[in-house]
């Protein structure tokens, strides 16, 4: 259903209040509720939607408007803290759709500001970024080696009066990750923000490499679908022209994305049936066997499914591991990811247990629950 | 009709084991729970609302269930799940009807911005709703359970919503919190009061519910006209004053007590600036109930 309301529109118009009970569900906990609120109001057809669901949709676009209003805030305040950081600051994901208006900001939620800074700069980004109030959390040694070390950012900071949260990248996939590619030349064609002229967007072709390769090796799976969705907006507004759809391609091999980029395009065509020129998959670089597409479609489409309740079904929980494992598979080798992971199983299942008792008050939100 | 308070035990049980169905203004909530003391305080405090079919669009799916685990037996906890999703740590078992009433009000105010939500409780009489913002320990909810037991039409205890499209104040005739000391102010000022179980050690304290009363339920679905805010403050042996109060004042407060006025952003600034326009202000200063609800008789006239 929700996929159904993603791919046309229009069809929401036809929902009954029945359908829109599992609709409006599915839709929030995939962090979509907002696009569907958007794309109603794009077709025209927002009166057609039952009143009380019609009241949830512009209040997650309130919602949506609020953080790109504090977005711009954000980066107002981030001019001056980076001020002295040679080479461009990029933002990334929804902080750069939000501040160019492009397609996939309309309705989308997000938690954290992305930025890229080439590496030699990340030590004078971070000491920057301390003196203007942002902190990093408190994180185990193990945590703070796991992100310097291997990782392709530094460990989440958060503004102590704003409380906003910022992710600070010199590369977008880790460094001891499978495929390499060459954040150099995405910073070199990177694209001023007219706005907010300290910060710049990654090229077009760059931002769909980039959005593409998140979803396959991040291994965030709740944001899945909404990832998707964002890949789709972006192939959406790029027309017909056969040579931008070659640039891409192009651009591709040279970043050495070939392959998230194919599944991207793949995906984006099953199951939201994005309009892509003929033939444009099978001349992908980097494009898999068709064995290992096929095992990719047994993982990817059930893992969409664990997203809500309501479509659960059996596997799809095993998908979903299997794809972290896979994520972490592409992000290190066998010698570091089999005690990452096991640090990891002890931090998450162990320590609770033992921590239980001590909880912090309850009644009180969970640090990192949020909807 | 048929009300929750008309469905026997067992019906009930069966009812909330699968999901029941219940209009709370202008939201319908689905709730889930297996625990027996869900029941018996949906029962009691919700009694004269409508039972509704299981179905059609429903705003929040909520549950109410036991942590599984050891800790079943030794100290039994309940989580609250919103569409599957668990938001808060868990708590005492004892507090699990608690838990319904603050995750209930936490999804409105997290997500219902389709309204400017203030921290406030709201009545009405005689068409005139009052907005009654207060600070913790200001004795908001005490106010509150008298006057809805004087006569006053409850809108909503904790959280007063004014409607973005007309600038009215909504009714959500929801259960009046009461804590600590106000539990057994309203059971002496109201012998009739129904009061739900008494959850102890709560993070607010000792915490109970007040059953809304029957007229307040019964029109839930009507919105108020704002007359008046009103900051009541309780002070010991305080003579009842009733003191107007700058408008930029109120209307500066009721923004910082707001639970998305900056969200709403220039949408928050014009209700609020409409709401504060439209009402007169006062700062009220008492001790004794009987002289705050001679006051509030006034302002109603």
């Amino acid at each position: 259903m929700l996929l159904r309301a993603l791919r046309e529109p229009a069809s929401m118009a036809g929902f009954d209040a029945e359908a829109w009970d599992l609709v409006a569900r599915q839709a929030r906990s995939a962090g979509l509720l907002g696009r569907l609120g958007a794309l109603a109001r794009e077709a025209g057809i927002e009166d057609s939607v039952p009143q009380p669901v019609q009241r949830h949709l512009e209040a997650q676009l309130t919602i949506a408007g609020q953080q790109q209003r504090a977005v711009r805030w954000e980066l107002l305040q981030l001019t001056r803290a980076l001020a002295e950081i040679e080479g461009p600051v990029l933002l990334l994901k929804g902080a750069a759709y939000a501040a160019a208006g492009l397609p996939p900001a309309a309705g989308r939620l997000f938690g954290d500001i992305d930025l890229l800074v080439p590496k030699s700069q990340i030590d004078a980004a971070e000491a920057a970024l301390m003196l203007d109030g942002w902190v990093g959390g408190q994180r185990s040694a193990y945590d703070q080696r796991y992100y310097r070390q291997w990782m392709h950012e530094i460990p989440p900071m958060t503004h102590i009066r704003r409380q906003t949260v910022l992710d600070l990248h010199h590369n977008i996939l880790p460094e001891t990750a499978r495929i390499r590619t060459r954040p150099d030349l995405i910073l070199a064609s990177a694209q001023m923000l007219p706005e907010h002229p300290r910060f710049s967007i990654p090229a077009p072709d760059d931002l769909v490499l980039h959005s593409a390769t998140h979803l396959f090796h991040e291994g965030e799976w709740q944001h899945g679908l909404r990832d998707l969705a964002d890949l789709d907006a972006l192939l959406r507004a790029r027309g017909g022209e056969p040579q931008h759809w070659d640039r891409l391609l192009a651009r591709a091999e040279l970043l050495n994305l070939g392959r998230p980029l194919f599944y991207g395009l793949r995906y984006c065509q099953q199951l939201l049936s994005t309009p892509l020129p003929a033939g444009l998959l099978e001349r992908c670089p980097g494009r898999p066997g068709a064995r290992a597409a096929a095992a990719m479609d047994v993982l990817f489409i059930p893992a969409l499914a664990t997203l809500h309740p309501s479509c659960r079904q059996p596997g799809s929980g095993f998908a979903a591991w299997a794809l972290y494992v896979r994520s972490h598979w592409l992000r290190m080798p066998p010698h570091l990811l089999l005690p990452h992971l096991a640090q990891k199983f002890w931090q998450t299942h162990m320590s609770e247990r033992f921590a239980a008792d001590d909880a912090a008050p309850s009644g009180r939100p969970r640090p990192g629950a949020q909807r | 009709m048929l009300t929750l308070g008309a469905l026997d035990a067992d019906t009930l049980r069966r009812q909330l084991a699968r999901g029941l169905t219940l209009s709370a203004g202008p939201f319908r909530f689905r709730v889930q729970s297996s625990m027996p003391c869900v029941g018996s305080g949906l029962a009691r405090l919700y009694t004269a609302f409508p039972v509704e079919p299981d179905a059609g669009f429903r705003d929040f799916h909520v549950a109410v269930h036991r942590v599984a685990g050891p800790r079943r037996w030794l100290r039994p906890q309940v989580n609250f799940h919103l569409d599957g999703h668990a938001p808060f740590r868990p708590l005492p078992a004892a507090q699990a009807f608690a838990m319904l009433e603050w995750g209930m009000n936490w999804c409105i105010a997290g997500q219902a911005h389709h309204y400017l939500l203030l921290h406030a409780a709201a009545l009405e009489r005689h068409g005139r709703a009052v907005i009654l913002p207060g600070d913790p320990g200001a004795g908001k909810s005490t106010l509150t359970a008298a006057l809805m037991l004087s006569g006053w039409r409850l809108l909503s205890d904790e959280l007063a919503m004014i409607d973005r499209d007309d600038g009215l104040a909504v009714a959500l005739a929801r259960p009046v919190s009461l804590k600590n000391q106000s539990i057994e102010i309203i059971r002496s000022f109201d012998r009739g009061a129904v009061i739900g179980e008494i959850a102890r050690d709560t993070h607010k304290g000792t915490v109970s519910h007040l059953r809304p009363s029957a007229d307040s339920v019964a029109r839930m679905h009507e919105k108020a006209r704002p007359a008046h805010i009103v900051f009541p403050r309780w002070k010991a042996g305080a003579e009842p004053s009733l003191r107007p109060r700058a408008k930029a004042d109120a209307f500066m407060h009721t923004a910082s007590h707001a639970f998305n006025y900056s969200l709403l952003g220039r949408l928050g600034f014009d209700l609020n600036a409409a709401l504060t326009d439209a009402c007169d202000c006062w700062d009220f200063e008492y001790s004794k109930l009987d002289d705050a609800l001679r006051t509030f008789a006034e302002l109603a006239t």
